[in-house]
């Protein structure tokens, strides 16, 4: 694609990019710090997860600003004023998947200050798949890849699975183990968190196929075939 | 090289002036390339492009003020309401009164605002001071210039702002009773709070005119306009609905334009 012939706009769109990224990196970063700090009971890396979200706020915040300049500089139009709107709602999902990594942070430090569970069952699989979620939807905002934001939307289905069969063998673990329902309870909040999680990459994906091709495909119970 | 727009859009009124194949040649240059475009009824058709890209062309083709260019040669059709706009029988200035036309440059005669807009009529035949003095008030009105000048109309045209110039010169072409108005830059020449009276004017006129306007500024265009037609080198690129192609045009060569990449 030409360049524009407006350099300063042009670098200013560039630097709209690259934000997200460095945003998308951080929380990529904290869900990962996040979940060690649950499963290995490392209560300094907890905190220190909780301490960095204040960047992630800080870029939303920066990233919220440069959109509405180029709004209102610019008049952009086309691809340029989609990915600025892309921009305007992923920094919402970016910034929202940062606040779940941090209540997961604070659930692992809840956790630490009592005894061990036995198992920590599916959190890691589904930390894991989580985090690739956000990984393939910022790697599908890069490349500008239908393909693979279309399978990101794909594996919302999984994850949802993940939490439901999880909440089954918690539910029964409850019952088996009244004293450790309070646990428990805080296992469960993390389970939802990382499904909240799957649900931000989701949109994000959804927004790079609007960003690519124009059509919006958000709220469609089945996506369509034809985009 | 021909030239059609790869999707024409579904119109959501009748065409009012159907265009096929059009060229235009200025001696050697070929200005506009076998050009076929639908202009809809009641709407408000923008002509966009770089300079030289021939939307002037195409817009002075609508109502044969090309004609009045010596060497000026034109193939294709122009059919308004399915009549040949070219046909021998047509006279151009029982045309021009069917189709009028607003300028760049504000350019009232140099007479009182009553004599600019009447001019018109009295051409026409209009002698009853009546009637006269009924059409100049209906047209002020409609140019929405009346209220600021009710009670000076023998006043000259020149003492009036430029803003206010450009709007008599609708109130003129208006006079006529037209059925498509043509604009050619109208309000490049005005400040901004001029520029947004003439653009609320266009969208009260779309009502009862079908209009065509040739503007530079896109966000006029994305603003005023239903739908939107690129040219490019004397081609027609691409014509959709306004919103579409301003949000998500189909053309990447359109993209380029609007978006400010000019290569």
């Amino acid at each position: 694609m030409p360049q524009h012939t407006d350099r300063a706009y042009e670098s200013q769109l560039g630097k709209l990019r690259s934000c997200l990224l460095e945003m998308g990196g951080l929380v990529e970063a904290q869900i990962a710090q996040a979940v060690r700090s649950l499963t290995e009971r490392d209560p300094v890396l907890a905190h220190a997860t909780v301490d960095r979200d204040h960047t992630v706020n800080r870029l939303d915040v920066e990233i919220d600003e440069l959109s509405m300049k180029l709004i209102a500089l610019h008049q952009p139009a086309a691809r340029d004023l989609r990915l600025i709107t892309t921009a305007l709602k992923i920094t919402t999902d970016l910034e929202r998947i940062g606040d779940l990594a941090t209540h997961i942070a604070e659930r692992a430090i809840e956790l630490t200050a009592e005894p061990p569970l036995k198992t920590y069952v599916d959190i890691p699989r589904m930390a894991e798949l989580a985090s690739s979620m956000v990984h393939r939807s910022l790697d599908a905002f890069v490349r500008e890849d239908i393909e693979l934001a279309l399978q990101v939307c794909g594996s919302d289905d999984t994850i949802d699975g993940l939490h439901d069969q999880l909440l089954e063998e918690l539910l029964s673990f409850m019952v088996k183990h009244p004293q450790a329902i309070s646990r428990i309870m805080r296992l469960l909040f993390v389970s939802k968190y990382l499904e909240r999680i799957g649900d931000h990459a989701t949109n994000i994906a959804e927004m790079v196929i609007f960003l690519v091709k124009g059509t919006s495909i958000r709220h469609m119970d089945t996506i369509p075939r034809e985009l | 090289m021909e030239s059609s727009p790869a999707t024409a859009p579904a119109l959501d009124s009748p065409v009012k002036i159907a265009v096929r194949n059009l060229s235009v040649f200025y001696g050697a240059t070929q200005a506009l390339r076998s050009v076929s475009l639908d202009i809809p009824e009641a709407r408000v058709t923008a002509l966009i492009g770089p300079s030289g890209c021939g939307k002037s062309t195409f817009l002075r083709c609508l109502n044969r003020m090309n004609d009045r260019i010596h060497g000026a040669r034109i193939e294709g059709s122009v059919n308004i309401d399915g009549e040949d706009l070219y046909g021998a029988d047509v006279d151009p200035v029982v045309l021009r009164r069917r189709v009028g036309m607003v300028f760049q440059k504000s350019n009232p005669f140099p007479k009182s605002i009553f004599e600019n807009v009447a001019f018109g009529p009295r051409v026409h035949g209009m002698r009853d001071p009546v009637a006269l003095r009924e059409v100049v008030e209906r047209s002020l009105h409609q140019s929405a210039l009346w209220e600021e000048v009710a009670d000076r109309l023998g006043s000259s045209a020149l003492d009036l702002s430029g803003g206010q110039q450009q709007r008599l010169c609708i109130a003129r072409a208006l006079a006529v009773q037209p059925e498509v108005l043509l604009m050619d830059e109208p309000a490049s020449a005005l400040d901004p709070i001029a520029t947004a009276k003439i653009e609320e004017l266009i969208q009260e006129l779309k009502r009862d005119y079908t209009i065509v306007i040739v503007t530079h500024n896109m966000q006029q265009a994305a603003r005023v306009s239903d739908y939107t037609a690129y040219f490019y080198l004397g081609h027609l690129v691409e014509f959709d609905a306004t919103s579409v192609l301003f949000t998500n045009p189909s053309r990447q060569e359109t993209e380029d334009y609007i978006t400010g990449r000019f290569g």
